[in-house]
């Protein structure tokens, strides 16, 4: 049978055969989640007891949350900062490293190490630093050089930019990365016809470099704004004895969420809660691709 | 061919000399706990021991860290996965009934009338319309732990008896350097551990409060009395300076370092302590309140059969829950562990009472209060907030304590008007 | 006023096999490359650190002192003693090492199917499976934990590895990669009359063997650290992948930094390792993923 069928078909067939699985598993372990991710988000559920529904109720206990703002205020706190402050100081490092030719493998590979980590490790060794004397190590330091203490962590001002510092500090390698392919990719030939008109070193950065950067600058904040968003692990593992706080300080979306479903069994709200997280980065990616097209 | 013969026959050998081994109703049951590393250790031992006058069941355990447990057992239960005897805070006890995730003891076996009589009278509370549900092998209370080299050092001759005594030794106590920073605690503190309850339960008390009406559902500390324990609460690390509730991450940490003088912790402590090289330490009763009131807080962990065990390992679990409450098991758990027995006839043995270590925890069990909690991580987080927002935000203690209540009252009422 | 032209596309090549022009050491030179040094020990610091502390005694712990007085491998010791964290280890291992080759096999076969198959339903396939890359892992967790609890798939290694079998970011990344495979190549197979799988297999993808290492990379890198969903699926610390058994630990060793820098350590060093010896090659792959993905 599968002898008659013309080339074309022959194609057809082969093609659907090798999706078959994949398909199966797109729609089972991601679109069908979604949807129900949505539909839980209307009911009332502890994974106990029976599902009922509550309409919009969830959603209304969301606006009214006081808690639910401070960690929406949270999330955009790390991504306000975070992004903005990774992409200035990797363009800083990458614009540099690429003018160095002297052991460049070496100081690309010290600046790259830190993405090899993981969160949860980096989280403990930088909670350790940021402990009070006499244990912590910049406190230590500080106290050596008979400096007044930082209370990093126990701070409802420091704790965020605190526990922030070690994300930027773990991406910063792979955007550096990023920059410098960016980089190298400009024609050394519009730098030689700018040497030739004698135009300023800044003036090269501002008119050739950073326009010429454009689609590097984009994904670079595209993906890091996600990350931000996304915080949790290395937030979790810094405030284990009072999670997200001092006073909810440090709480971002995800976490609230975490919280909410694994912790007190809110499934509902819970949903609710990573309804709200879709659509912000939904609404922040279409945002950013927007500025990559009008490119 | 002749080898896979041989094989064959090997195969058929030990497989009847299991046969015999083990008798046909080899039946296994899986038992959970949290993970605290003496409690996995008694409890290794309680089951070999269990295990050889059983030959014919085994028993698995598995144990997860404290602050998934909850989670694990809720989830697993209803999907048929989880344990056949699991270990539960009393606390969860409505919860878990509620949800069906345990069954009631078999009276025949687990008399109520007998129970009521050889138990300490707190272990009533497992008892609902007349059936008990599950029952402890060990219950906990609070007491203070004192490091004996620094109290010598600072030339104080013996454990605070009340909480003036508490405030003028942590005082001799604390050290701090050159810029004024705490590098010795006078006394440790952290509401995310044990000091919740001390609040709850011993100082509003002592101050002549009653933290709760109507059975732990209604919040009561808003009160001449909670403002005093609160403002004495706060003092000790705002006004006087003898303590710093993140020195060091965690409560514990500072005084197994040797590096806090008072340290009030729970019974469960203990094994963790002794572990400790170099530690010198001894144990005594919580001070006394200003007009000498004693309180204590006592908590507890119960066993229970789950709805997922039937028909043999129904049986099963019934010999090994059996196990877990005998006198011997409860020996066992107080050595290894350090949780007080659950029954006066091995708590109040000459021995056991008069204990060095023990005995105050002990001592402490005849005026000790349990608070009955909605959602416990939910209402310690309430008091965290509650120092927080006066530690950082300079919020007055009043405000801050009737912010708590309110707050604490919310969880309340959602929980019981569900 | 030099006018500005298309925007080149970076590449990989471009960063590793080129190298930066040449220029004269003058003092400019010298302090850019001291800068530059001054910052990349700074980024090390506290990797350093906590290989530093992993090797003290406890006593020493607290000392700022970069290189410890009297090292010692006995945190190792204790840490390594009752046998989790090679069991942590061996999870990792297995859960990151058979994900890989899973997305490997699929994400290729996808994005070779979207790339060189012409039929009805492709476009929608190609958007719908695109469309899953801005669904956040984050929203499906509640729901796959449902699946795996109706289906048992708790506390197992299908539990913890089924949401990243197949990966929309791997799937993209394969197609962009197949467009480079001339349909000649296809064309001149199919008439030697070998089919379409042993087309894919043999002559396709040997073709894109770069882009498979750097795919390899970033799916064994990413498994490797995952934390939220192998803490939500795993019950029994038999189970446990290495962030989550570290994450545990920490709190469970009743905060004695030593032994976290160790365990956090022990969870580092590997991927340390591994990246030194083939750093050219993980790079390479990084760029290549992060541009064309």
């Amino acid at each position: 049978m599968y002898r008659n069928l013309t080339i074309r078909q022959k194609q057809i067939v082969w093609a659907w055969a090798f999706l078959a699985l994949p398909v199966v598993f797109y729609s089972v372990i991601r679109f069908y989640p979604t949807f129900n991710a949505i539909l839980i988000s209307f009911q009332d559920w502890n994974l106990l007891g029976a599902r009922t529904w509550t309409g919009l109720e969830n959603y209304e206990k969301l606006w009214n949350d006081a808690v639910f703002w401070k960690v929406f205020r949270n999330t955009f706190a790390y991504l306000l900062l975070g992004t903005p402050i990774s992409l200035v100081l990797s363009f800083i490092v990458a614009y540099h490293l690429d003018k160095l030719r002297f052991m460049h493998g070496f100081l690309r590979m010290l600046y790259f190490l830190p993405f090899m980590t993981s969160a949860v490790a980096m989280a403990w060794v930088w909670r350790w630093f940021y402990q009070g004397v006499p244990i912590g190590l910049f406190n230590n330091i500080l106290a050596g050089m008979g400096i007044a203490q930082i209370n990093f962590l126990n701070s409802t001002t420091n704790a965020l930019p605190a526990i922030l510092a070690p994300a930027v500090w773990a991406g910063l390698g792979f955007q550096i990365i990023i920059f410098m392919a960016g980089l190298r990719a400009i024609p050394t030939s519009y730098y030689e016809a700018a040497k030739i008109d004698g135009v300023g070193w800044w003036t090269v950065l501002t008119q050739i470099t950073l326009p010429l950067l454009r689609p590097t600058i984009v994904f670079i904040v595209v993906f890091s704004s996600i990350g931000f968003l996304r915080i949790f692990d290395i937030v979790f593992n810094m405030t284990t004895n009072n999670p997200g706080g001092p006073l909810n300080s440090t709480e971002p979306l995800v976490l609230m969420i975490y919280q909410t479903a694994f912790s007190s069994y809110d499934m509902g709200y819970a949903s609710a809660q990573t309804v709200v997280l879709f659509t912000i980065l939904l609404i922040v990616s279409l945002l950013q691709l927007r500025l990559l097209r009008s490119a | 061919m002749k080898t896979q013969l041989k094989g064959l026959a090997l195969a058929g050998f030990t497989s009847a000399a299991a046969l015999f081994a083990m008798p046909a109703s080899a039946v296994e049951i899986e038992y959970w706990q949290y993970f605290f590393d003496a409690r996995v250790t008694a409890m290794d031992q309680l089951i070999a021991n269990f295990e050889a006058a059983n030959p014919d069941i085994t028993v698995t355990m598995t144990h997860f860290p404290y602050a998934d447990y909850r989670t694990k057992v809720a989830a697993a239960i209803p999907a048929g996965e989880g344990p056949d005897v699991v270990q539960l805070f009393y606390g969860w006890l409505n919860d878990y009934i509620e949800s069906g995730l345990i069954q009631p003891l078999p009276a025949d076996v687990f008399d109520p009338a007998m129970i009521d009589a050889e138990f300490f009278p707190m272990v009533g509370a497992m008892k609902v319309e007349g059936q008990y549900y599950a029952l402890p092998t060990a219950v906990r209370s609070l007491a203070l732990f004192y490091n004996t080299r620094l109290f010598e050092a600072a030339g104080i001759d013996g454990p605070p008896a009340n909480l003036d005594e508490l405030i003028a030794d942590a005082e001799k106590l604390t050290e701090r350097d050159a810029a004024g920073n705490i590098t010795l605690e006078g006394i440790t503190s952290g509401m995310t551990a044990q000091d919740h309850h001390w609040w709850r339960e011993v100082l509003v008390r002592q101050y002549g409060g009653d933290p709760y009406m109507d059975d732990y559902r209604t919040v009561n500390y808003d009160t001449d009395a909670g403002r005093q324990a609160l403002e004495f609460y706060s003092s000790l690390e705002q006004g006087l300076g003898v303590t710093a509730s993140t020195f060091m991450d965690e409560p514990q940490a500072a005084f197994i370092a040797g590096r806090a003088g008072i340290h009030i912790d729970g019974s469960f402590r203990i094994g963790a302590l002794a572990d400790a090289r170099g530690l010198e330490w001894a144990v005594a009763e919580l001070p006394a309140g200003p007009d000498g009131t004693q309180s204590n807080y006592a908590s507890y962990w119960v066993n229970a059969i789950t709805s997922k065990a039937e028909g043999e390992k129904y049986d099963a679990s019934v010999k090994f829950m059996e196990y877990l409450v005998s006198d011997e098991a409860m020996q066992i758990w107080l050595d290894v562990v350090g949780e007080l027995p659950a029954k006066p006839s091995v708590g109040m043995t000459e021995a056991n009472a008069n204990n060095p270590v023990f005995g105050p925890f002990i001592r402490g069990l005849s005026y000790a209060h349990t608070t009955i909690f909605a959602d416990e991580s939910a209402q310690r987080q309430v008091m965290v907030d509650a120092v927080s927002r006066i530690q950082l935000e300079r919020q007055s203690v009043a405000d801050s304590l009737t912010q708590a209540a309110t707050e604490e009252q919310a969880i309340l009422d959602s929980y019981y008007n569900k | 006023m030099v006018a500005v032209p298309d925007v080149p596309i970076p590449s990989s090549r471009a960063l590793l096999d080129t190298k930066p022009p040449r220029k004269p050491a003058n003092m400019g030179q010298i302090i850019r490359w001291l800068l530059l040094f001054a910052g990349g020990v700074a980024m090390v610091m506290p990797i350093a650190y906590m290989i530093s502390t992993s090797l003290k005694w406890p006593h020493e712990v607290y000392n700022v002192n970069l290189i410890p007085d009297d090292p010692t491998l006995d945190n190792y010791r204790y840490v390594l003693e009752d046998g989790r964290f090679y069991m942590w280890f061996w999870n990792s291992i297995i859960i990151a090492t058979l994900t890989t080759a899973s997305n490997l096999l699929f994400d290729s076969l996808v994005g070779y199917t979207l790339c060189k198959f012409r039929f009805p339903g492709r476009t929608i396939v190609f958007i719908a499976i695109l469309s899953t890359l801005m669904i956040p892992t984050e929203m499906l967790v509640i729901p796959w934990y449902l699946m795996s609890q109706s289906f048992g798939w708790l506390d197992s290694y299908w539990g913890i590895m089924f949401p990243g079998m197949m990966t929309a970011f791997g799937t993209f990344l394969m197609k962009q990669f197949f467009e480079s495979v001339p349909d000649d190549f296809i064309e001149a197979a199919r008439i030697d009359g070998l089919n379409e799988l042993q087309i894919w297999w043999t002559v396709a993808m040997p073709l894109v063997k770069p882009a498979l290492a750097a795919l390899a990379i970033f799916v064994f890198l990413g498994n490797w650290t995952a934390f939220l969903w192998p803490l939500i699926v795993t019950n029994s610390v038999d189970m446990y992948t290495i962030p989550v058994g570290l994450s545990g630990f920490g709190d469970e060793a009743n905060v004695a930094w030593e032994l976290i820098m160790t365990g956090a350590a022990i969870s580092t060093i590997p991927t340390l390792v591994v990246f030194l010896i083939f750093q050219r090659f993980i790079i390479r792959g990084v760029v290549m993923a992060g541009l064309k993905g």
